[in-house]
């Protein structure tokens, strides 16, 4: 199996600044060795929360960032060595905030048209067609092409962003936060939406987000970020109903369930996430983590595969990255 | 008649706050292109808070749960905004009725208040000790020194580490999860007996909220104080709320107790909300609500929820009463009239 989308040993990091000299004093490293591959038609997810550095690995997938090391191929060819167009036409995003991703000042239809424009084409006449015809594949109606952003609701934007992503039939499409910013009854029509699309067009999804719930909603593969660095991987069902670091576990716990009969020990985390800028050493999740060894402070672990248990599929693509899960290194 | 109704208790209790028959109005804006000229925000909203228990209010955006807080405390901006109708009934006193002082009195003492986003709530340019100890210096006529000690026991209860210290620190130097702490121990520093959060939780991380929302039990048991807790959040709602009212484009249009609103959702509407969260570890068909929430300005006649409704038939055409369902709970909606109970 050739993954569309392949990062090896990732990492982004930030000068951080001060004063009015501007002296650099430290450096933040916001994604440090992130290893992913993602296979055609799949749908991975990335979750974690504030600042574990989730968007900015977005945005290295996207060419939009350097990479400070690592590199990162797509359709098995280094995204730097791809002109910035065709790459473009490949891989699409979809943002957070639909009010601040849409030019205000265009007409719906123009902003959907666009990138037909960019990338020249067809004909006017054609440009015009397709517009409409992705209108109507994410749900609105023709009308809508001559209104403004701002005569839309939150849900409606959102399928503009969305009809604009699709537009140049892209094999990737990074979602990063892509119903965070909507009402309830909405987010389900988005994420509706964006699973029907899913099946129609074969669409591979990069689907970021710090909702747990729509993220094993969506995807077929969740990973688990934290401060900079992925610490468990696995299918989404086996992710979130057996989790195995520590860390995803406190995370699940965490998340309130709609049920008031659920019985449920809540696994709590103490203190709050390390700042990037002076990371913990070892295991970035050591200070906090329940189950906290020696080993954890001296060396960050490597990828421990976790085997499938009898009955599941063996080709789970399940692994963590913690010491608890260490092979037994020799008989006593 | 079989219409609730709002003078008569729900539950058996001691109510800290009786909000009955609130209405708050706003003027449309001048320049808007279409819709009424003055729409109700909240429209006939009567509650109940009782000592020790939770109330959630939980709605969209736009369905005037946050008005509804501020219309109470009397935080409501005038103009555009007044509340024409009803009365909030603290401990038997009209808030509404009370002179500016009065409420200066009350507010911040007996009530507290925690807003969502602490960062524009807390003053950029003061410590947060001092913003915490202000409070109580001006209420229970505290010294200086009494207060900043009373600002770092605060801190201290709300699980800042090192509160000496912390009490120190300007807004900014905190983290979100902080200042929110921060928010809460400036809420209960005079000890208050009933709170309004509005969304507390909402931009935390969900380690932080879990945190935050047990701390906020902890000190509920502890004191027995009233809160009602505004939130979108059916998550929050399950795990922290006694008695839930969901309100839609301005009114409370379901009333229950929390196990009875999961296990069996009278309207529609709650019923649609369920069904559109996704659930951890159980992948399901969602099934969204079709349409959008209307403007109070542009509200369809009727039943307000009708032209989403699946269920909708001839009746909706006329506004639904709240029906009285059971002790526990009402729901206004036309497929609950048979089941209404008769009030005598």
């Amino acid at each position: 199996m050739t993954a569309l989308l392949q990062l090896f040993d990732v990492a982004r990091h930030y000068q951080v600044t001060s004063g009015v000299l501007g002296l650099a004093t430290g450096v933040a490293k916001a994604v440090d060795g992130v290893s992913l591959a993602i296979a055609p038609g799949e749908s991975l997810g990335l979750v974690g929360e504030s600042g574990c550095g989730k968007s900015t690995l977005a945005r290295c997938v996207l060419g939009l960032d350097p990479l400070a090391g690592g590199r990162i191929e797509f359709q098995g060819r280094n995204i730097a060595d791809w002109p910035q167009k065709d790459l473009r036409r490949q891989m699409q995003m979809v943002f957070q905030d639909p009010y601040s991703s849409l030019n205000p000042r265009m007409r719906v239809g123009s902003i959907v048209a666009e990138p037909l424009e960019i990338h020249s084409i067809g004909s006017s006449a054609e440009r015009k067609a397709k517009t409409l015809e992705l209108l109507g594949l994410v749900g609105l109606s023709a009308d809508m092409a001559a209104r403004y952003p701002h005569q839309l609701s939150g849900g409606q934007r959102q399928r503009v962003a969305v009809a604009r992503a699709l537009a140049l039939n892209p094999a990737l499409v990074v979602c990063d936060e892509p119903v965070s910013a909507l009402d309830v009854s909405v987010q389900a029509q988005v994420l509706l939406l964006l699973q029907d699309l899913r099946e129609r067009l074969g669409l591979t999804y990069l689907f970021i987000s710090h909702d747990l719930a729509v993220v094993g909603q969506v995807c077929d593969r969740i990973a688990v970020m934290y401060l900079g660095k992925i610490v468990e991987s696995a299918p989404s069902g086996l992710l979130v109903n057996d989790p195995q670091h520590p860390y995803t576990r406190a995370l699940l716990s965490a998340v309130p369930v709609p049920d008031p009969n659920r019985q449920r020990q809540r696994q709590h985390l103490t203190g709050e996430l390390p700042s990037p800028l002076n990371p913990p050493t070892g295991c970035p999740f050591h200070p906090r983590c329940p189950q906290v060894m020696d080993r954890c402070a001296k060396e960050f672990p490597p990828r421990f595969d976790i085997a499938a248990a009898a009955g599941t599929p063996s080709e789970a693509d399940r692994f963590t990255h913690c010491w608890l899960y260490a092979p037994k290194e020799s008989p006593r | 008649m079989n219409q609730h109704d709002p003078s008569e208790p729900i539950r058996s209790g001691d109510p800290i706050l009786d909000i009955r028959g609130l209405t708050t109005a706003f003027a449309r804006q001048s320049g808007a292109a279409s819709g009424a000229a003055v729409a109700r925000a909240v429209d006939t909203v009567s509650l109940r808070v009782r000592q020790g228990e939770t109330l959630a209010v939980v709605g969209e955006s736009g369905c005037g749960k946050t008005v509804l807080a501020l219309s109470v405390l009397g935080l409501i901006p005038d103009p555009p905004g007044r509340v024409i109708e009803g009365e909030a009934l603290y401990r038997g006193r009209d808030l509404l009725s009370m002179s500016e002082s009065e409420l200066q009195d009350v507010r911040g003492n007996h009530i507290a208040m925690i807003f969502q986003e602490p960062m524009t709530s807390l003053n950029p340019v003061f410590r947060v000790g001092e913003q915490i100890a202000e409070g109580y210096r001006l209420h229970k006529k505290a010294s200086r020194t009494e207060a900043a000690e009373r600002a770092v026991e605060m801190l201290g209860l709300v699980g800042i580490p090192n509160p000496a210290a912390r009490a120190k620190s300007y807004p900014h130097e905190l983290s979100g999860g902080m200042r929110q702490r921060v928010m809460i121990a400036m809420a209960l520093a005079c000890d208050p007996d009933l709170i309004f959060a509005d969304e507390p939780t909402t931009a935390l991380d969900v380690t932080i909220q879990a945190q935050i929302l047990d701390l906020m039990r902890t000190l509920q048991r502890k004191k027995g104080s009233g809160i009602l807790l505004i939130t979108h959040d059916l998550g929050v709602v399950a795990e922290t709320a006694q008695q839930v009212a969901v309100m839609y484009a301005g009114q409370v249009v379901e009333q229950a107790d929390v196990a009875g609103l999961f296990a069996t959702p009278a309207h529609p509407y709650t019923q649609g909300l369920l069904a559109s969260v996704p659930r951890l570890g159980v992948k399901r068909v969602l099934a969204p609500i079709p349409g959008m929430v209307p403007g109070i300005f542009d509200l369809p006649e009727g039943c307000r929820f009708r032209p989403r409704c699946a269920q909708a038939f001839a009746r909706c055409e006329a506004a639904p009463p709240l029906f009285r369902l059971s002790a526990a709970r009402s729901a206004r909606c036309w497929l609950c009239e048979k089941d209404a109970e008769a009030s005598a």
